[in-house]
């Protein structure tokens, strides 16, 4: 093992003269780890001490690096991920070793799910106590394998400079990703004199990575011809156009072609959702729009063995750019734009045919492939007219869009009938929050979401017109990622308004991060949309089930009517300002306060759980299958 | 259609490849037919042979899978006949005085190489490509095979 690091060492080894190759003076592994994090840039570091990276945070005292102190790793690597896709650059997030470690590993597999860049690092026992069962000991490398971009154990001070360069480097590049460094205590207090590579030196070692990826020319003009000669495109734009900052080049795209966009949840952002051209998202609790216009209509089917009936024609040529079919968008993937040729622009080849076979791929950064073809568009501009189908577009966009009414399960409901006596038409539905949210704020917060319900309804009743303005998990789904990830946000963007929408059940799982709110003054905002259950099972088991509730009530049973637990007086012991709404006729003033305070602020908005996220496609059907 | 497929992946010497690129087989529940890994003319890279099953769309993302890593360094699906395989097996025969004669004659007509005897058993050594081997294999199979071991598959392009 240790000759095979050493002969690699020797062939990637610069020439010893060059200027960035004079070695430092003598410094602890410690000081030079986080040396090497200052070089990269990094301001901020959500790191929670033990005994395997004490050594770190007694370096990170003399540092000019901001260390936030999470209550719980999760918190802080979620903190680190929300940082990271509002500010493009990589997140940096630290723990001991052991259950420290372990702790990271959702922020891990969330960071390699939605391809955003994470530097986790972890403390691991000294060398000589590897394998032994040593107290807080895990394999850290092992445990994360396959839920990493790439990862590395140090086992040399002498690499320390060259291994925080090369994880940075491929954490940001590319596709970016998590990538784990797993730092063994003895070589924390070893001591060397570093020298420090530059990028140039720490690519050409890299041999099997590139980022250098561009679309082929001839694949360009291909696309250029089948928009051409389609008569119904649509756009489909996922996550890549953040990432790769091409939200310009695509709406230049997009005008100068006429095509309608859609966004996948990770893509939002990527196309202002106010404008003419946008189909809002797509896929299982997308806009119907959206669905339609890329599989076509069809009569609705009551069960999944009935016969497909088309209405109308969807897209004869989808564009699909920086997105990955995952199922929640695309359903039942045969089904998926059945009847269009499909066109699929990544910068990670693997996502090539995976889920959806495309019949042309292109290989290339989206944002340099938009580029060349609105080179090539104002060259040759589109002259085919396409008004028939804007027209239908128009048309489903009157027969269905999102909506929501007070049913009369809503009016009957528990909720109704415990808190809102003689006030009953005052109920408050969690759409309505976040439509009056959007229009406080005039659209212009970075929101922020736990993972259910309510971030289906952050996507739908929330418009976002720019990139990098709604943080949600996206992939892996994880519960108690918003206000641990508004934290993250609201570091990079102190300017901004940053919003948590959360879910009672969401909020709960990293409620402790109040405490870094507060004691780091960081004036992140929250709304529990409190339902007292877990809200998006409930509907699964009100559509599968029969209503028969499987442990998804998160309330007292013992006194149903208490609303629990009782967040007022929580986040009063964290010394976090909340309140709780109860009608709707106090809600915007609660709103209004909850903007306007300078610190964190929570407020508890208690609605109904019968509320059920429309429209709604089952998993693994199709558009068909879509009730709206 | 599910066929055989021999992959090779030429990979950077370090710690944990191997692990890493298994892993993309055992996390997809991907079989591996045989694998072979070792040094190649650049003492910095090493070339894994890997045999797998799947049909065309299964090996397409293995390979991208492999690609994606960031200590391989280049993946190759060998394509039928452009390729060259062999495999070396170690195969320990039951054979006595009676019988030795027959098992060398068998040996010489493959181009094996018996490389110990004892009193009740020869052991083997044979090289060749799968379908000799498989041949060989089959007529030891009359006299006793006792134990066996074969490296599996290494592969270089013709071209």
């Amino acid at each position: 093992m240790s000759t095979a690091t050493k002969k690699t060492k020797k062939t990637t080894a610069p020439p010893a003269k060059s200027a960035s190759a004079a070695p430092g003076p003598v410094m602890f592994g410690r000081d030079i780890f986080i040396e090497a994090l200052e070089r990269e840039g990094v301001e901020v570091i959500f790191a929670y001490p033990g005994g395997a990276s004490m050594e770190l945070h007694q370096s990170l005292t003399r540092s000019k690096i901001r260390t936030i102190l999470p209550r719980h790793e999760q918190g802080g690597s979620f903190a680190a991920e929300g940082y990271a896709r509002v500010t493009g650059k990589a997140g940096v997030c630290m723990a001991t070793s052991g259950p420290g470690a372990t702790n990271l590993v959702t922020a891990i597999a969330d960071a390699f799910m939605d391809s955003c860049p994470l530097i986790a690092i972890s403390g691991q026992v000294a060398q000589a106590m590897i394998g032994r069962g040593a107290f807080q000991e895990t394999d850290m490398i092992g445990v994360t394998m396959p839920i990493v971009k790439h990862s590395y154990l140090i086992t040399d001070v002498n690499d320390i400079p060259r291994i925080v360069k090369e994880a940075f480097y491929i954490a940001q590049s590319g596709r970016p990703g998590p990538v784990v460094i797993d730092f063994p205590k003895n070589l924390q207090q070893a001591k060397t004199q570093p020298r420090w590579p530059t990028l140039e030196e720490v690519k050409r070692g890299l041999r099997g990575y590139t980022d250098a990826v561009r679309a082929d020319d001839i694949e360009l003009n291909e696309i250029i011809g089948l928009i051409d000669k389609s008569e119904r495109p649509v756009l489909y734009c996922g996550g890549g156009i953040i990432t790769s900052e091409a939200a310009g080049e695509l709406k230049k795209f997009a005008e100068a072609t006429q095509i309608p966009v859609t966004t996948t949840l990770m893509g939002l952002g990527g196309f202002p959702e106010t404008h003419p051209l946008s189909l809002r998202w797509l896929g299982m609790h997308g806009s119907a729009v959206a669905n339609w216009a890329v599989s076509g209509e069809f009569k609705l089917r009551k069960t999944p063995s009935e016969p497909l009936v088309k209405l109308k024609e969807g897209a004869d040529l989808l564009l699909a750019f920086g997105v990955r079919f995952d199922d929640r968008v695309t359903g039942k993937f045969e089904e998926f734009c059945k009847n269009g040729t499909i066109v699929h622009i990544d910068i990670d080849a693997s996502e090539h045919n995976k889920n959806k076979r495309a019949h042309l791929t292109v290989h290339g950064d989206i944002r340099d492939a938009l580029t060349r073809l609105n080179a090539l568009v104002s060259k040759r501009p589109v002259t085919r007219k396409i008004t028939g189908w804007h027209q239908q577009i128009a048309e489903w966009g009157k027969k269905a869009s999102f909506h929501y009414e007070i049913t009369p399960e809503i009016a009957q409901s528990d909720h109704v009938k415990d808190h809102m006596k003689g006030h009953e038409n005052e109920v408050i539905l969690p759409q309505m929050v976040i439509e009056l949210l959007y229009e406080l704020t005039h659209g212009d917060a970075i929101i922020t979401t736990g993972v259910g319900q309510h971030q289906m309804w952050a996507g739908q009743w929330y418009k976002y017109t720019q990139p990098r303005t709604l943080i949600t998990s996206a992939g892996l789904g994880s519960m108690g990622y918003g206000f641990p990830a508004a934290l993250g946000a609201k570091v990079a963007r102190p300017d901004k308004q940053v919003i948590d929408i959360d879910g009672d059940g969401s909020f709960l799982m990293n409620i402790q991060e109040l405490a870094t709110a507060h004691v780091e003054k960081i004036a992140a905002k929250a709304i529990i949309l409190n339902n007292q259950h877990l809200g998006m099972v409930v509907q699964w088991e009100d559509n599968f089930f029969a209503g028969n509730r499987g442990h998804t009530y998160l309330g007292n049973p013992d006194d149903r009517r208490q609303v629990y637990p009782d967040y007022v007086k929580v986040c009063t012991s964290f010394n976090v300002p909340c309140e709780r709404v109860i009608y709707r006729k106090d809600l915007k003033a609660a709103l209004q306060r909850m903007l306007d305070s300078k610190t964190a602020y929570v407020l508890d908005v208690v609605t109904p759980y019968s509320e059920h996220v429309l429209p709604f496609i089952p998993a693994g059907g199709t558009v068909a299958d879509m009730k709206y | 259609m599910v066929m055989r497929h021999t992959i090779s992946v030429l990979v950077e010497n370090k710690f944990g490849v191997l692990t890493r690129v298994t892993g993309l087989f055992s996390g997809r529940g991907y079989n591996i037919d045989t694998l072979n890994v070792g040094p190649t003319h650049d003492p910095t890279l090493s070339r894994m042979t890997i045999v797998t099953r799947g049909d065309n769309a299964t090996v397409e993302q293995i390979c991208k899978q492999l690609n994606k890593l960031v200590n391989v360094v280049k993946v190759v699906d060998y394509g039928t006949d452009k390729y060259i395989d062999r495999e070396l097996v170690l195969v320990k025969v039951a054979s006595d005085s009676k019988n030795r004669a027959e098992v060398a004659q068998m040996v010489e007509l493959f181009r094996a190489k018996i490389v110990d005897v004892q009193l009740k058993s020869v052991t083997i050594e044979i090289t060749g490509s799968e379908a000799k081997i498989e041949k060989f294999l089959m007529l030891m199979r009359d006299f006793g095979v006792l134990d066996l071991t074969r490296t599996g598959q290494v592969a270089l392009p013709r071209e």
